[in-house]
């Protein structure tokens, strides 16, 4: 068990000195307003890949409650969150990277969940399997696919 | 897209207030189910007491469904969970367990149980603990018939036999008690609603209270009533129990569901079944 901690241990910092910069979701610093103004992984965000990890059902799957005309290409989007063009408009970079980390920062009680939070849940599964999450919970989403969506949702200043 | 023209340069705040909004926009209230010309179903009405102020109708999840569903559910034919009830009917009249009795050797027919899907889940005094339909027909087993290996608690015959009780009470009005004795599950089951669940901490009330009539993705949310259950989906083909649906919502949050038969779903049904107070049987409804 002590050694299986240790190993663990270990790994988390091969990890990490591998991606120094990327901060853990624990780590993440929050304003008061819910303002999230590092970027979590230092690398700028690709905003072609962040359209794909938004609109994907394995990925951040936003679509599944916000409409966005920019992808009009794409089926089913959902009516749950407001629409989100011209939402760089609306949103400064750092407000957008702390709604995607916790919007309950932003939006008390928000039904938006937390893409980058790794503990305090109420029966945490692992992923949809319906198993108890493992003790190395991983965020919804990465460091680096959050940054990639901000991209995304800067490209958005069009209503 | 129609909202964008009519949401264009309105402040972040107005939009997120629009957002959390119940959208029954293109939801089509009104409507009137009546099953094979004569099974009068009440598919939406005034709120029973305890959910004052919450909605201003509860409605059937039939509501939220396409035409082409809803159509489906209106004749016995069209239904395919009627297959099931029918394998329910033969399983009823057929003789199991030791003491050679068959569910109709003490309920002479199946019409005989009309009443039961609408008060159940209900307290049972000689057990002391609140029952389900599913946990009822395990009791008749074990302790009536000397069945040696019942059905499990959500296996292809309970469902059947579920079905088919619920059938038999198409149309009647679900009145489950939850005071007396059942109140405890009753607050057990409440607490449950309203717990943020899963990684994506979601309740059962962020999607089936404050979103009804939305869009999450390509389902529209109803309000997560229990009334048409066992029901058939086109998705399963094939019919499922109220567990089986409540397991699904909480894997959905990314979270670990409680056991089907469980104690917590239990409670959780008699609660959602009580939001339901005022609506009618309609199992085996037609969903997607
Ligand atoms: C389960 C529903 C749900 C999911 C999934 C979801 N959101 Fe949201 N989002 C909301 C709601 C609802 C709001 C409005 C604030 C509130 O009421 O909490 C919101 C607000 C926002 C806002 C502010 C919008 C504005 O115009 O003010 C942004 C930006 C946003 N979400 C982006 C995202 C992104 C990006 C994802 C995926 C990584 C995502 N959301 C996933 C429900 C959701
Ligand atoms: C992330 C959103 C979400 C959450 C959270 C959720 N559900 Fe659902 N639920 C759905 C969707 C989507 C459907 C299918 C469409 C519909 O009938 O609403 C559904 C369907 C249902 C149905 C079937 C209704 C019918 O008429 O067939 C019931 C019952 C139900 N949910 C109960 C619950 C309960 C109880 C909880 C909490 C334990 C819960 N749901 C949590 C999304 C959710």
């Amino acid at each position: 068990m002590k050694r299986q901690m240790l190993m663990a241990a270990g790994i988390a910092l091969a990890a990490t000195s591998v991606q120094a910069d990327v901060i853990a979701p624990d780590d993440v610093v929050m304003s008061e307003y819910g303002e999230v103004f590092e970027s979590l992984t230092g690398v700028p965000g690709d905003a072609a890949r962040g359209a794909e990890i938004f609109a994907s059902r394995s990925g951040g799957n936003c679509l599944a409650c916000h409409a966005v005309s920019a992808l009009s290409d794409e089926p089913w989007h959902g009516e749950v969150g407001p629409v989100l063009d011209g939402v760089a408009t609306r949103w400064e970079e750092p407000a957008l990277r702390g709604l995607l980390v916790n919007a309950d920062m932003t939006f008390p009680d928000s039904i938006m969940p937390a893409f980058y939070k790794v503990s305090g849940f109420t029966r945490p599964g692992d992923a949809f399997t319906t198993r108890p999450a493992p003790a190395d919970l991983q965020p919804i989403l990465e460091g680096q696919q959050i940054e990639d969506i901000i991209a995304f949702l800067m490209t958005l200043t069009d209503y | 897209m129609t909202r964008k023209a009519l949401l264009g340069g309105t402040s972040a705040a107005i939009l997120a207030v629009l957002a959390a909004g119940v959208g029954l926009a293109d939801i089509r209230t009104g409507g009137e189910l009546v099953i094979n010309g004569e099974i009068a179903i009440v598919t939406e009405t005034e709120p029973p007491e305890h959910l004052a102020g919450v909605f201003d109708t509860i409605y059937s999840g039939w509501v939220f469904r396409t035409d082409e569903t809803r159509a489906m559910q209106a004749d016995d034919f069209d239904n395919p969970g009627m297959l099931y009830v029918e394998q329910g009917i033969e399983a009823f009249n057929t003789a199991m367990g030791t003491e050679g009795n068959s569910c109709a050797s003490c309920h002479e027919n199946p019409e005989s149980l009309a009443g039961v899907r609408a008060t159940y889940p209900q307290w049972d005094e000689e057990h002391g603990e609140v029952q389900t339909v599913e946990m009822q027909i395990l009791e008749c087993q074990t302790e009536r018939m000397g069945v040696a290996e019942p059905y499990g608690y959500d296996s292809q015959e309970m469902r059947n036999m579920v079905a088919l009780i619920a059938s038999v009470g198409r149309g009647q009005t679900v009145n489950v008690a939850m005071d007396g004795p059942a109140s405890e599950a009753w607050e057990l089951g409440r607490e449950i609603y309203y717990t943020q669940y899963g990684q994506m901490e979601l309740s059962c009330a962020q999607c089936h209270e404050n979103n009804y009539g939305n869009l999450i993705r390509a389902d529209h949310l109803s309000q997560g009533q229990v009334n048409g259950f066992p029901t058939y989906r086109l998705k399963n083909a094939n019919i499922v129990s109220i567990h089986n649906r409540f397991r699904g919502c909480i894997r959905d949050t990314r979270g670990e569901p409680y056991a089907v038969g469980s104690p917590e779903f239990v409670a959780l049904e008699l609660y959602v079944a009580s939001r339901g107070n005022g609506l009618t049987v309609e199992g085996p409804a037609v969903r997607n």
